[in-house]
């Protein structure tokens, strides 16, 4: 039974669910508490003790339906472990007598416990695709001596005798149950240990995809991952804001913390530097080549509210505008639509959405503002009215521009991002949601 | 049987037993729930509960000391907490005044010594009177060691205390014990057992949640809450009860800000009573919506759908009773 503990512990770490070492201890001791018996107890016990959040608890629950019917109760495992000893030597003809024994009526119990030691002998647990079930239902088959019966097979099918013919016929609906039962005992493996794995693999290869290549049908994924990226970034830049200056004494406070004791400093204050609240403007290209990324940097900094108390989101193509009230009003994608028809037409020009920014816009930087700017910056020969920009950045904490282009095309045909560049903290190209994640990240760290 | 002096509650032998104590001290528990605390008694460990507001978390700390009859420490986080407000503090006041008095008896005492050094080496003597216990300020953590015969330690909304302060719990939550430096260990005779509660407010750290045993309570079913509506608001009617019980249930599966747990049920099944309502009807239900649901848009979203939902809980329910006990005429 420890084993099978530790085994289902292993399917709990490869579905994301992490277990310490104490965790596991405390697992056996709490079985050797409860006791095995009952079924719902144990699932209760071990919820508590193994899964430590909600979303936890409910992989927990759904991975020990799976694990734990399929288990077979220890009495049984044990008389079915002396009786493969002594299968080991046995001829093949007697295991093939013993297979098709397994499969007839009544003896689902004997069948259950051969599959499990079949999938023991197999590997079974370090299945991670899906599609390795196939090998892995062929590999327990062997296991449980499936040669012998193939041999008994092809031996019943040459004789010509109707004797013959039946013993052939009875041999193949064996095969057929043991293939049956095997595969489902593999598929069963998969969930319970590999699901989990390629649902990881599925959502690394999402994360690193070019934005603008994110198909319709991967949209779900991709909005989850961006809330995972946002908790993650949320949880690491939303600490505290106020650092104390060790050895720096704050002689005002000391004295007014004391007064209580005649002056005398029992309880010394120190000197506390407080950190700025990160305050985030979003000017964003909403012309055709650059509306994917949009979407998912707008996705992104959104879900991110509790750490960005102060966003604020602009898009132009031609003439600029604030799209909050937009976001804030309607549902996110019905939201991102809306923005893009309102806004996506006509033809780009930065020159003219940094002046319409000027104009109605300009107080709302100031020295804590980190302005991000996504786009391409082709401006079609416009004027890239360089020196409002000079202006924004002197007096923004920085700015940060993203460009989905490739480094390489800058500068290339219309493309002014050249002229920009010399004014931004920096500028980056951003073609994946890691890349999003990385550019986010490095504008809160900027204010921790 | 022998009581076990290390972990000696002795009510907490079997599930069973913890469910009928706690119902005694009226709390209606669920299996999950005896189960962890089961558990906590049996492992030594704390059990760290989530869930939303209003579901009992707190209740669960109280209604064990009740029923265990323990006294119930309490230490209830905010922003800023520290070791001063939470293990203990020297009461500096009290040390003052003291050396103040018995300034002049010191200064008899060391009157006899001659040298700077003799009356340093006398004074050192009398340094510890000063950080003994007597002038030491308990505060809930360093209480809740001290107690003789046990106690149940409730720490309220850990998530709302700082990083720092969670680091420093996990010494008093391993080892029941705390270090006073001038003092030496505290350590408790029978270590407490410790309940915390947290709102999700931010993410605890790992190091935490894995000491303790994590418990999920979620809103009540329909069977449980009306348990415990009945446990806790006295004379009501079976027919009202189910009627407000549906009627909540189904407010909870619609889209709104703060779903109603069972604090606002109980207030609102107190509201109705006080009124002398004896079945749901629409006009009550409007008027006291707002014992029900804290926030004007919740309210004002879930208006138009009133008479379909009080409909609903007072018609025949999925077994084809009725509500209101009466056979449907119409």
């Amino acid at each position: 039974m420890e084993k099978q503990i530790s085994n289902f512990i292993r399917a709990l770490r490869s579905a994301d669910v992490r277990v310490s070492t104490g965790e596991a201890l405390d697992a056996a001791r709490t079985l050797a508490m409860i006791g095995y018996d009952d079924r719902s107890l144990m699932k209760d016990s071990l919820g508590c003790v193994l899964a430590k959040s909600e979303s936890e608890k409910s992989v927990h629950d759904r991975l020990f339906d799976l694990y734990f019917s399929s288990a077979p109760t220890s009495a049984s495992a044990s008389g079915a472990a002396s009786e493969s000893d002594a299968s080991s030597d046995e001829a093949p003809a007697d295991a093939a007598e013993r297979l098709s024994a397994l499969t007839e009526a009544g003896n689902e119990q004997a069948l259950a416990s051969a599959v499990e030691r079949a999938a023991e002998a197999a590997g079974l647990n370090d299945i991670r695709f899906s599609t390795q079930v196939a090998y892995f239902a062929q590999s327990m088959l062997r296991a449980m001596g499936g040669e012998a019966l193939q041999a008994r097979l092809l031996e019943a099918l040459q004789g010509r005798t109707p004797d013959a013919d039946a013993e052939a016929q009875r041999l193949i609906d064996v095969r057929r149950a043991l293939t049956k039962a095997t595969r489902e005992r593999a598929e069963r493996g998969f969930e319970i240990f590999g699901a989990a794995e390629t649902e990881r693999f599925r959502d690394d290869v999402a994360a690193t995809k070019r934005l603008s290549a994110i198909e319709a049908s991967d949209m779900a994924r991709m909005k989850h991952l961006v809330a995972k990226v946002a908790k993650k970034l949320a949880v690491k830049h939303s600490r505290r804001r106020k650092r104390t200056q060790r050895g720096m004494l704050d002689v005002r406070r000391t004295m007014r913390a004391n007064a209580g004791f005649d002056g005398v400093p029992f309880n010394v204050v120190w000197r506390q530097k407080k950190k700025d609240r990160p305050k985030i403007l979003v000017i964003c290209d909403v012309s055709g080549s650059v509306a994917a990324y949009v979407r998912f940097l707008l996705l992104l900094l959104f879900s991110m509210k509790e750490a960005i108390p102060d966003l604020s989101a602009f898009a132009f193509s031609y003439r600029l505008k604030c799209v909050d009230d937009i976001l804030e009003t309607y549902e996110f994608d019905a939201a991102i639509k809306k923005i893009l028809r309102e806004i996506g037409l006509g033809s780009t020009s930065y020159g003219q959405a940094f002046s319409d920014f000027k104009m109605d816009h300009e107080n709302k930087i100031d020295r804590r503002t980190t302005i991000i700017i996504l786009g391409d910056g082709r401006s079609n020969y416009g004027d890239p009215r360089l020196d409002l920009f000079r202006d924004f950045a002197g007096r923004a904490k920085r700015i940060i521009w993203l460009n989905p282009e490739g480094r390489a095309l800058w500068g290339t045909g219309d493309s002014v991002i050249p002229c920009y560049e010399p004014f931004c903290a920096q500028m980056s190209h951003v073609a994946t949601l890691k890349d999003l994640e990385r550019a986010v990240d490095e504008v809160l760290t900027a204010y921790d | 049987m022998a009581k076990d002096k290390k972990t000696g509650y002795e009510p907490l032998t079997s599930i069973e037993a913890i469910s009928a104590g706690l119902g005694t001290a009226g709390y209606i528990s669920t299996t999950q729930i005896s189960t962890a605390v089961f558990l906590a008694h049996g492992l030594r460990k704390p059990i760290l509960i989530e869930g939303p507001a209003g579901v009992g978390k707190t209740d669960l700390a109280a209604s064990l000391a009740k029923w265990m009859s323990l006294p119930l420490i309490r230490l209830q986080c905010y922003e800023g907490l520290d070791e001063g407000k939470a293990l203990y503090e020297w009461k500096y006041g009290k040390q003052l005044l003291y050396t103040q008095i018995l300034k002049e008896k010191l200064s008899e005492l060391l009157g006899d010594a001659k040298t700077l050094a003799a009356s340093l080496d006398k004074l050192s003597g009398f340094e510890d009177l000063f950080f003994s216990p007597q002038f030491l300020e308990a505060r809930p953590l360093l209480t809740a060691m001290q107690q003789s015969k046990g106690s149940v330690l409730l720490i309220d909304e850990i998530d709302k205390s700082d990083e720092a302060f969670e680091a420093f719990l996990l010494e008093v939550l391993s080892d029941y014990q705390v270090s006073v430096p001038e003092i030496g260990t505290i350590r408790a005779d029978v270590p407490p057992l410790v309940i915390l509660t947290s709102n999700n407010v931010r993410e605890l750290g790992d190091a935490l949640k894995r000491r303790c045993l994590h418990l999920h309570i979620g809103f009540p079913d329909h069977a449980r809450e009306q348990r415990i509506v009945r446990a806790r608001v006295e004379g009501i009617s079976d027919t009202l009860l189910n009627q407000l019980v549906r009627f909540v249930q189904s407010v909870r599966e619609a889209d709104i800000k703060k779903r109603p747990s069972i604090a606002e049920t109980v207030d609102w099944a107190r509201t109705l009573l006080l009124l002398h309502t004896s079945t749901l009807d629409e006009a009550f239900v409007r008027d006291t919506l707002n014992v029900l649901l804290k926030h004007e848009s919740d309210i004002a979203a879930i208006a138009p759908a009133i008479p379909k939902m009080v409909r609903e809980a007072t018609g025949p329910d999925a077994r084809g009773r009725l509500a209101s006990g009466y056979p449907d005429v119409g």
